[in-house]
């Protein structure tokens, strides 16, 4: 399932500062959005995806926003933009965030992601949507995170990132 | 081929001359993270390291809640004590992570990463300061450096004389009026022109502190003889160079916008978005009754915020339906406001004395907000849900719009009380 949501989604929407006063992932998960939208935190599944417009993101450094959305099972967010910090957290993390035009992806729509090829495929409506996925977030993403990333290759490791 | 502050701030950190657009891996001299920010960063910091690269460069603040408000914070700042004493950082409880930092630690020409979304406020100093989440943090904190692509610049130019009244708060509510929540997104926005080079650095930390509600990667202002004063008086003395820090004349910019300011008047923000400015003048006409007046955090809580305020309580009583909470952002301006004889007057007049430190800017303790209720803050993020219940209502505005609506018990234009 889709979650569409609209601009400037801020992250003290997605994990509001009164409950984001945790370190454990699994907790945050349940604090997901929890008054932007109740629903969300108790309904979502892995595999799920979030749709936004401009924007996402953006507000406080919080990257609890990021670790909440992943351990929820987000599969990927797709939005026009992303606010930076938590463009950053995500290429961190290894969360997919994919740049995209998404007013026409709706909440039922079988979406498929092809990270070599770039494209945001709706399988139910039968379009490619050309998307981008930058080289580091690929590489990121396959590790689960810079941390594994680094913990795996040593810290001497990190030019390496930028030699892709 | 010239370059802007922050190319230059970043050739120096690299050791080669870089331009916009490049990736970098860059030295850092110093890397904040607060009683929240921190905790996050510790399990991830122990999967990659066991001691950080330079203890003296690492600075931990206490500052988003503190002393703890319940039971969850306190663990989360057990968990960052005993890392900081593991690692021999001590931690600080004086105030504001990005006041502490301009009063202790900024210097002109800096590369600083700081774990909180304030983080631009620095570069009112000459420095480039920049905002990142914890796991850019832990790398930090243990390799002493962090990458970047090498961001473009807008230039800023602000012209004409500021009216009675009105303050860098008013004219950085207008620009953000202009750019909304989004147009400096990626980017560093350089100010200049007159108007900011008569603005002292704590006026000038102002519109540093607020370029991060426009989504901007650092804000700059290159150092002049107001940053002379002001390290000077916070013991850092320092002498300016244009050379060295000084976007060249022929620097490429992504953009350069023009404001004259000669006109403007006091600027209010309305829920829940940074954008929706409009004028006190035209807010005051609805009579929008407030219940609560914040005039703290890292935007507006500095010594010359509360002598306006205290000018015009002077004259003035506080309205007896309006919690009216002061937070001297720092344990220095406490001290400031002691020696002025402020903290006893703002008692006597029944506004509530915070220690130094967020206060209710983020909900979390000291001031929360419940359904309906309004309030006038003087921070910086007026976003649903902000300051406790998800229906309570921020405005932002100028500690004197705080303060004239703290007399009056609705939002109020505050040239006809200063």
């Amino acid at each position: 399932m889709n979650w569409i949501f609209g601009n400037n989604i801020n992250t003290d929407l997605i994990t509001p500062g009164r409950y984001n006063i945790t370190t454990d992932a699994k907790e945050l998960s349940k604090i997901a959005f929890i008054e932007h939208r109740p629903e969300f935190a108790k309904t979502v599944k892995k595999g799920d995806f979030i749709i936004a417009g401009n924007n996402f993101g953006c507000g406080s450094s919080r990257e609890t926003a990021v670790t909440a959305l992943k351990a929820c099972g987000i599969k990927a967010v797709i939005a026009k933009s992303f606010a930076r910090i938590f463009y950053r957290n995500c290429i961190d993390q290894g969360l997919l965030s994919i740049l995209a035009p998404t007013d026409n992806i709706n909440e039922n729509d079988k979406l498929k992601i092809d990270i070599e090829k770039q494209l945001v495929l709706n399988i139910t409506k039968k379009k490619e949507i050309k998307a981008v996925i930058p080289p580091l977030m690929i590489k990121l993403y396959e590790s689960s995170g810079i941390i594994p990333y680094l913990k795996k290759n040593g810290l001497g490791s990190l030019k390496k990132l930028f030699e892709i | 081929m010239g370059q802007t502050i922050a190319e230059k701030i970043f050739s120096q950190h690299v050791g080669k001359k870089v331009f916009a657009g490049e990736f970098i891996i860059a030295k850092l001299d110093l890397v904040m993270a607060h009683d929240t920010t921190c905790a996050w960063a510790i399990d991830p910091f122990y999967e990659i390291a066991k001691k950080v690269w330079d203890k003296k460069k690492i600075f931990i603040p206490f500052d988003h809640a503190f002393p703890a408000p319940n039971v969850q914070m306190a663990k989360l700042q057990a968990k960052i004590r005993k890392f900081a004493n593991e690692q021999g950082i001590p931690i600080t409880t004086d105030g504001v992570c990005h006041q502490i930092m301009s009063e202790r630690f900024i210097n002109p020409g800096n590369l600083i990463l700081g774990a909180d979304s304030h983080s631009p406020t620095g570069g009112g100093l000459g420095a480039l300061t920049i905002g990142v989440g914890s796991t850019d943090a832990t790398i930090a904190m243990a390799t002493g450096t962090c990458w970047f692509r090498v961001p473009q610049t807008i230039r800023i130019n602000v012209n004409g004389k500021l009216k009675k009244g009105v303050f860098s708060k008013d004219v950085i509510l207008m620009i953000a009026k202009k750019f909304g929540p989004e147009g400096g997104n990626y980017r560093v926005l350089e100010y200049g022109g007159e108007t900011v080079r008569n603005f002292s650095v704590p006026a000038r930390l102002t519109l540093t502190n607020m370029s991060a509600e426009m989504g901007a990667k650092a804000a700059i202002i290159e150092p002049d003889v107001q940053t002379e004063k002001y390290l000077k008086e916070n013991q850092r003395p320092y002498i300016f160079d244009k050379k060295l820090l000084w976007s060249d004349s022929d620097a490429v910019y992504e953009k350069v916008m023009n404001f004259d300011v000669s006109d403007l008047t006091p600027q209010i923000a309305e829920p829940p978005d940074i954008d929706r400015v409009k004028t006190v003048q035209e807010v005051e006409k609805k009579k929008i009754k407030v219940d609560q007046v914040f005039i703290g955090s890292c935007t507006n809580c500095r010594i010359e915020d509360l002598d306006v305020v205290y000018k015009m309580f002077q004259k003035n009583d506080l309205n007896p339906n309006v919690r009216t909470i002061i937070t001297p952002a720092s344990k220095l301006v406490f001290l400031q406001a002691l020696a002025k004889g402020y903290i006893e007057f703002f008692t006597k007049k029944n506004a509530i004395i915070l220690t130094p430190g967020c206060g209710p800017c983020l909900g979390r303790h000291g001031g929360v907000l419940y359904d309906n209720e309004v309030c006038v803050s003087t921070s910086n993020r007026n976003f649903t849900g902000r300051m406790g219940s998800p229906r309570a209502l921020i405005y932002l505005a100028s500690p004197a719009t705080a303060a004239a609506s703290a007399i009056t018990g609705y939002i109020t234009d505050p040239r006809k009380y200063l």
